[in-house]
């Protein structure tokens, strides 16, 4: 079928050439032109990963780039892939439509208003849309290194785009450093598996190396160095520095696409490298020992980024935070490394990021009509904006879990997952992160749209004041439609999506279908048709006490920081000089300075190495 | 003879590692911003001489067919080179990316020194 | 942290990865009869298949012609994200520094310089389009290639001054040829749709060996990222020198 050559790579293939286009003629182009373009890009993104979704379902598609179908070896009698193949899942397939709609509604977002400069904004944001992509798309390692490069080198330049303060350029300069560190022993790791099997096609390494073992040592460290620059982007503990210090200063519309989906997309990456290339050949110690390490670190991310959330004044930072917290609790549901819980985390996914691409846009249009998003500058002045004190205030509620949103449908199936693997504590760590965070945002909420609270308070006593740039031109007193728009609309979105039984029984099928990886490797090198996992009928939701618990908690935490006066002065006092000394070491640690990064860098690498070796003897 | 192959793999491997770790070190305790992007070049080339030492096959050329090298006779691993060369690319780009960076800041701020310009505590 | 903090983390860290490292390099090479399969596989095929005699041109350009999509594009993406952060505010305002003269001492290039300077931008661009033109036959090809033609751009700087270099570069062909050449690998892909192929295949005449004219879509290829890298290394060196050579009104 020929329309199947042209939309398997679409998703890649139609933004890259769009992007050329616009870059070179597209400072002949009216304004208005060149966002529509941009936003046509977008959605014929998100239609025909829609498209993909809905084939891959009936079986993993594999189309092979330049038609170099595996070839047959006349040393060994069997096939062996010689290109590029493209292996798409619903879950690969449903991450690139979380790409295409998010990026609509930056491009939304930018409408007319945003300062751009020539058509580069367009262009790079097209280019790092079609990396994101081919990472979710792609079905061989070094193709998935070349797409997270393209990834960051796009990021960076849309990460300092307001080059006029010094700010963006160092968020630009930590982003760029650590990133490319983890992306080059990422590299390493490659070409590591590539002198041990001689390929570079995740199907084809996964059967060699389960064919010719290596050893549970080189298996566990070579992953760890895989995943690095994986671990990396998705922000894990010790690796999380450089992601609010790019939030802070990236423009709205970018920060839409880090948090929503790029962050997620290491965490995608990593599941498909563990599944298809890992999971072969790993025996029960190491599979344990990988449970073991991934929870750690789950846990930490999500304990860590949370203090840190709550601590903060400047409100993208302070969602950077959540993000990384958020992506902690994603990483717990992973590694509990059953099907359950990873469709669970596939839920919790796609309702964290449209919630966060939401709030996200929220702080952009409170840029722009007050010019700031910091917390004590904007204290009480913005009640005249209750549209976006609503959005807030039910982005914050999506957050905690709470149903209708499709976070909670995730969270109950993670939260079984905990019960079944009898690690109910976890369930706790998850209870906590999300109070925090959500509190966080209720209690910023409150400061700035009702004036509650004091002037100044002890848990955000010493967190940075970044002043912020206007990014977008027009009348400072209204709010555009293309603004406030998306915004509405991805919370609609994300509190519909997962309500009916059809996309949850759609995602825990396709989960079970990604951890099959024999039957990958076969419709990969053997070109047999694939069989798609049965859809069983939905789980019943269960009630989770921890569900009313988080929103309770979240709702007691932010009332607490907001009127502290009402533990009794004493308290107050004590409690306040006690989170002032608590947060100054975590303070320091955050320094803004990339060499502590680094070194963070290859003391978490050597040190998660370490506990993989060590738990699984 | 094998000696010889595993000699050179293993010295190969070696070096990328020390190469690595000595980029790192020189961005741990940079003091210049030109510096540490040169550091990070020094990373970026540790991955080249994995990559020359895992396609290295003793005693065979390069796989260039010319004159005296027949079609489809035995040669080193051109898989190897290719990626060899996308990774030139991308460091050469993310180099020049940075320092763009340096070149800006030096313009703010009048500063090089990573630790007089970090801003963003907290 | 203070900076012996660090570097005790650091050290910490560098050890560990050098046990790490260790452990799986006593694992490597893989046995024999999966390691070469790759190498052997494409050794055997280029010249059959695609008539030329540059193997390391063939993996990239057709058997893994996706990466170097990518691959272009990553530089594509990383000039203009340095036009991004170079740009300047006023460019208006922006008042050349001059070239490093002081007056009554250093005099500039010598007649002698720019004579030779002249001569040579001719040698380079020849050169350049030499090697990317026969990158599928010998070592060479786009990337190369390209790099060669934007040198030729620079020396034009070295041999004279700012001005010159910005009067030539400037012109809108650097631009427009640089997204040309990022566009016009894509297109060559997509020609494949029109012969029901997937994306990249190489379906044209393959001609005879050792021509310019054998392998089909590489040596096109070949010549589009050649542009496109030309292009972009000249945006990019004229970015820079911009940067540090004007000096803004309120500095």
């Amino acid at each position: 079928m020929p329309w199947s050559n042209i939309l398997t790579p679409a998703p890649i293939v139609l933004p890259l050439l769009v992007g050329a286009f616009l870059a070179g003629v597209g400072g002949y182009l009216p304004r208005r032109l060149l966002d529509g373009i941009a936003l046509l890009t977008s959605a014929a993104v998100l239609v025909v990963s829609c498209m993909l979704v809905h084939a891959s379902a009936h079986g993993t598609i594999v189309h092979w780039l330049g038609n170099w179908r595996p070839a047959l070896l006349p040393q060994t009698g069997k096939f062996f892939p010689v290109g590029i193949c493209l292996a798409i899942d619903p879950i690969g397939a449903g991450m690139s439509a979380m790409v295409g709609l998010l990026s609509m509604a930056a491009f939304a977002f930018s409408w007319l208003y945003f300062e751009q400069v020539r058509s580069l904004y367009h262009t790079l944001m097209l280019a790092f849309v079609a990396a994101m992509c081919g990472l979710c798309l792609t079905g061989d390692l070094f193709n998935l290194f070349v797409w997270f490069e393209l990834m960051t080198a796009a990021a960076v330049g849309l990460c300092g785009y307001k080059s006029e303060e010094s700010w963006p350029l160092l968020g630009a300069l930590n982003f760029a450093v650590v990133n490319t560190v983890g992306a080059f022993l990422s590299l390493s790791g490659v070409a590591l598996l590539y002198a041990r099997t001689g390929s570079l096609n995740m199907a084809e390494v996964g059967r060699s190396l389960a064919s010719h073992p290596p050893g549970s040592a080189f298996l566990l460290i070579v992953f760890l160095f895989v995943s690095a620059g994986f671990l990396v982007k998705m922000a894990v503990v010790p690796f999380q520095f450089w992601l609010a210090d790019a939030h802070a200063v990236a423009p709205t519309p970018v920060c839409v696409l880090f948090s929503g989906v790029m962050v997620e997309l290491g965490l995608y990456a990593v599941a498909r490298v563990h599944w298809v290339v890992f999971a072969p050949s790993l025996g029960t110690a190491g599979e344990q020992a990988v449970r073991d390490v991934f929870l750690l670190m789950g846990t930490l991310g999500g304990v860590i980024g949370a203090v840190y959330c709550f601590s903060q004044r400047h409100l993208k930072r302070l969602l950077a935070f959540s993000t990384i917290s958020h992506v902690g609790l994603m990483v717990m549901g992973f590694a509990l490394l059953d099907p359950g819980a990873l469709s669970g985390t596939a839920v919790y996914m796609v309702g964290h990021g449209m919630i966060k691409g939401s709030l996200f846009l929220g702080a952009g249009i409170l840029l722009h009509r007050c010019g700031s998003v910091d917390e004590y500058d904007l204290r009480g002045q913005c009640g005249n904006l209750w549209l976006l004190g609503i959005i807030l205030v039910i982005g914050a509620v999506g957050l905690a879990g709470m149903p209708p949103f499709a976070t909670f449908y995730g969270q109950d199936l993670i939260h079984d997952a905990f019960a079944r693997a009898h690690r109910e504590s976890l369930s706790a760590v998850a209870v906590i992160a999300e109070a925090l965070t959500a509190g966080a945002i209720l209690r910023f909420s409150a400061r700035v749209f009702l004036g509650w609270g004091e002037r100044q308070e002890a848990s955000s006593r010493g967190s940075p004041h970044v002043p912020m740039d206007s990014e977008t031109a027009g009348q400072h007193d209204k709010t555009p439609f293309g603004m406030w728009l998306p915004a509405v609309l991805l919370l609609a979105l994300a509190s519909g999506v997962a309500v009916s039984g059809q996309f949850r029984q759609a995602t825990d099928a396709a989960s079970r279908h990604f951890q099959q990886s024999e039957k990958l490797a076969a419709v990969t090198l053997e070109s047999m048709n694939d069989v798609p996992s049965p859809r069983t009928s939905p789980a019943p939701v269960q009630f989770h006490i921890e569900t009313p618990v988080t929103l309770a908690l979240a709702l007691g935490i932010a009332a607490l920081a907001l009127f502290p006066r009402v533990l009794g002065e004493r308290l107050n006092w004590v409690l306040g000089r006690g989170l002032i000394a608590a947060m100054r070491p975590l303070r320091r640690l955050q320094s803004g300075n990339v060499s502590d990064y680094v070194a963070w860098f290859a003391f978490g690498i050597a040190g998660y190495g370490g506990l993989l070796l060590w738990w699984h003897r | 003879m094998p000696g010889m192959n595993h000699l050179i793999t293993y010295t190969g491997l070696g070096v990328a590692a020390w190469m690595f770790l000595v980029g790192l070190y020189g961005i741990v305790t940079s003091r210049h911003l030109v510096h540490l992007c040169l550091c990070l070049t020094v990373v970026q080339a540790s991955t080249y001489v994995l990559l020359t030492v895992i396609g290295y096959r003793p005693g065979l050329p390069a796989p260039i067919f010319t004159d005296w090298v027949q079609a489809g006779s035995l040669a080193v691993d051109p898989v190897v080179q290719a990626l060899m060369l996308t990774d030139v690319v991308v460091e050469a780009t993310v180099v020049a990316l940075l320092l763009a960076i340096t070149v800006k800041i030096h313009k703010r701020t009048g500063s090089t020194d990573p630790a007089a310009i970090n801003v963003m505590r907290g | 942290m203070n900076r012996p903090l660090r570097e005790i983390f650091f050290f910490a860290g560098a050890i560990g990865f050098a046990l790490l490292w260790t452990a799986v390099s006593v694992r490597l090479p893989g046995p024999a009869d999966l390691r070469d399969r790759y190498s052997l596989a494409i050794l055997a095929r280029t010249f059959p298949e695609r008539n030329i005699t540059d193997t390391v041109s063939a993996v990239n350009f057709d058997y893994r012609g996706f990466d170097t999509v990518g691959e272009e594009f990553i530089l594509f993406a990383s000039v203009l994200g340095s036009m991004v952060l170079l740009r300047q505010a006023e460019e208006k305002n922006a008042k050349p520094l001059p070239d490093a003269i002081t007056p009554g001492r250093d005099v500039g290039p010598s007649d002698a310089m720019r004579l030779w300077i002249l001569a040579m931008v001719g040698v380079k661009i020849a050169f350049g389009i030499y090697i990317v033109d026969h990158g599928q036959l010998s070592p060479g090809g786009g990337f190369q290639g390209g790099v060669i033609l934007a040198s030729a751009a620079l020396i034009i700087y070295l041999g004279h001054n700012f001005d010159t270099f910005k009067r030539i570069m400037t012109h809108p062909l650097v631009e427009i040829a640089e997204a040309a050449g990022a566009a016009g690998f894509v297109i060559v892909g997509m020609i494949a749709w029109f012969w029901h192929q997937p994306f990249l295949t190489n379906t044209l005449p393959m001609g005879k060996s050792n021509e310019m004219t054998s392998g089909g879509t590489i040596p096109i290829i070949s010549a589009s990222v050649g542009i496109e890298v030309a292009g972009g290394f000249v945006l990019l060196l004229f970015a820079f020198l911009q940067e540090t050579l004007t000096v803004e009104e309120e500095h």
